[in-house]
């Protein structure tokens, strides 16, 4: 097809494209470059090293970040894990209960966390909390994680859902299995992709929050980003680019994880839907 | 996310009828509670009176309020003046968020088109590309941006080596910063909606317009973009949105003098200031601008649906 008529093609649009990705990238990447460098002032290289990375995990800020990291660690699997479960069942009722009463306003209410901006979240929980009496500390941090992952966790889940065919729960329940037999040996493994990609996704969510966590955290209670925080505001030192990589690290290994465990999903609907016709 | 504003209970299967009220329960008690029931107590306690150092007295009171509006005089007896101080704060947020939203537009339209144009592996690769400073934590790309844009930053250095600048540029702390980073925090979140919006368009429409000799840019305009303005449309609110609560881009490229309306909020509750109703009153005042936009959006969503 002639250039000037095929509407795929537009001059420039290539060119743009890599600036965008040269935008979301160049930082990131200069960051981690520095990362390494041995060299006290930030900005002059004195050569490759890996002394800041020591520093992260022996240095004098090593037990302020170690606390952080469990803290953080401990609150992202706790929640990823509610939230999971919570969302499943959510895509269950939404995607395979038929009608019941309230289902649009359901709909509403599982995506509001992410209508809502989080610094109002956040002022919401921290007054919530303080009327109840609740004393803040991690358990507040975790409850404030789980209502904001569920709307994440229940896109994958439920996108994967909507793919499945119900045929093959049809066929489970023609053949006298119970419901929850239904849901267990056969829903539930077609699902797993969809599981895993929504975990996966509340745990990053939920490990890279500030705004919430800054607001709920009780005294003395850090996570790793208000942790950072906490450290960039007497300015940026080589350990915080160090720390920052890391972290950095940790998302993009688990982005990629998500993303290979959708395609598997995929390939495995579209082998399953071609052999059943 | 995108798919999440969608409509999606369109599926009608019902091997678990009857037990939809038993499987939604969870997320109701969970959001109800700890979502609904504390914006409406951060709604009752904007009209409460202040405590001195954080926390509020039982008391109704219009103080917040009337603060936010209203200019008293020192010891609050001059006949009122309106209070311009956190007017401009908001106005400048919203200012800063069009903005940004209108720069990454801008940039991540033609981004979004040409990755949703390519084909095979190399578009999975492109669409991967971009996700990934997605769910990148934003405090790290923030720090980024303010590491590379220091007055002795990699940035500068590399300009004054160059010799481009004879000194460097002043970027930090200044509304530019503000700016930028806002621009760099949620470009992604503008290319991924218009890319599943381009994603979906059939382009054999465009080639049936150009067998009845639509130019280019009759074909863009009228059978292009309102097919992909939804798409537009998403991506712009989940740009504006979380632009104009910001609270990390203002504060850490900011500094204490460009704040934002985030800022302003937090500064009630963790800064100094310690003025809870007015802390809630400035986040009931942002939470109505969003639900204008969102409101809006429905109402778009709704005449789409009806055509």
């Amino acid at each position: 097809m002639a250039r000037n008529n095929d509407m795929r093609w537009f001059p420039g649009f290539s060119v743009t494209t890599l600036l965008c990705l040269f935008l979301l990238y160049a930082p990131l990447i200069i960051v981690a470059v520095y990362s390494f460098n041995d060299s006290k002032s930030i900005t002059n290289w004195g050569g490759f090293s890996l002394r800041w990375y020591a520093d992260v995990f022996w240095g004098v800020e090593a037990p302020r970040f170690r606390a952080a990291a469990i803290n953080s660690f401990i609150i992202a699997i706790s929640a990823a894990i509610t939230s999971t479960i919570i969302a499943t069942m959510a895509a269950t009722a939404m995607l395979r209960a038929g009608r019941f009463r309230g289902k649009t306003f359901s709909f509403a209410l599982i995506n509001l966390p992410l209508m809502v901006p989080e610094i109002v979240t956040a002022v919401a929980s921290l007054i919530f909390f303080s009327a109840i009496g609740f004393t803040t500390g991690i358990l507040t941090i975790l409850i404030a994680h789980i209502v904001f992952c569920i709307p994440f966790a229940y896109l994958p889940i439920a996108a994967r859902m909507q793919g499945i065919d119900d045929l093959y729960e049809q066929a489970a329940m023609d053949l006298y299995a119970t419901r929850l037999q239904t849901f267990r040996l056969i829903l539930l493994p077609l699902m797993a992709p969809g599981i895993i990609s929504g975990f996966l996704l509340a745990f990053i969510i939920s490990l890279d929050d500030f705004i919430i966590t800054n607001f709920v955290k009780g005294a003395g209670i850090e996570t790793l980003p208000t942790a950072i925080f906490g450290s960039v505001k007497q300015g940026i030192k080589p350990n915080i680019m160090a720390i920052s990589t890391l972290l950095l690290a940790v998302s993009v290994v688990f982005v990629t994880l998500s993303w290979l465990v959708g395609r598997i999903g995929q390939k495995q609907q579209q082998t399953a839907t071609n052999g059943g016709e | 996310m995108v798919a999440g504003i969608e409509n999606n209970n369109s599926s009608n299967t019902s091997t678990y009828a009857g037990l939809g009220s038993l499987l939604i329960l969870p997320t109701w008690l969970v959001i109800g509670f700890f979502l609904v029931l504390p914006v409406l107590m951060m709604l009752v306690y904007s009209f409460l009176t202040k405590e001195f150092r954080g926390g509020v007295i039982w008391e109704f009171s219009l103080a917040a309020y009337d603060q936010f509006f209203f200019d008293r005089g020192l010891f609050g007896d001059e006949p009122p003046k309106i209070e311009w101080t956190y007017i401009i704060i908001f106005w400048r947020s919203i200012w800063l968020a069009a903005v940004a939203t209108f720069l990454c537009l801008l940039v991540g339209f033609p981004t979004a088109w040409f990755i949703a144009t390519r084909s095979g592996p190399n578009k999975s690769l492109w669409l991967f590309l971009i996700t990934i400073p997605y769910w990148v934590n934003l405090l790290i790309r923030t720090i980024s941006m303010k590491f590379l844009i220091r007055d002795t930053g990699p940035l500068n250095e590399w300009l004054l080596a160059a010799g481009v600048i004879p000194e460097p540029i002043h970027m930090i702390n200044t509304n530019f910063a503000v700016q930028l980073g806002l621009f760099y925090s949620y470009l992604p979140f503008m290319v991924l909606p218009i890319y599943a919006a381009v994603e979906r368009y059939n382009f054999a429409y465009s080639e049936a317009a150009a067998d009845l000799y639509a130019g280019r840019w009759a074909t863009l305009r009228k059978i292009i973009l309102p097919i992909v303005k939804p798409g537009i449309i998403a991506g712009c609110i989940l740009v504006f949105v979380p632009s104009l609560g910001a609270f990390l881009a203002p504060d850490l490229l900011g500094g204490a003098k460009n704040f934002m309306i985030g800022s302003l909020i937090e500064e009630q509750f963790k800064g100094n200031a310690g003025n809870w109703p007015f802390g809630a009153a400035a986040a009931m005042i942002l939470l109505s601008m969003v639900l204008i936009v969102l409101t809006f959006y429905a109402r778009q969503q709704m005449k789409q649906g009806k055509r």
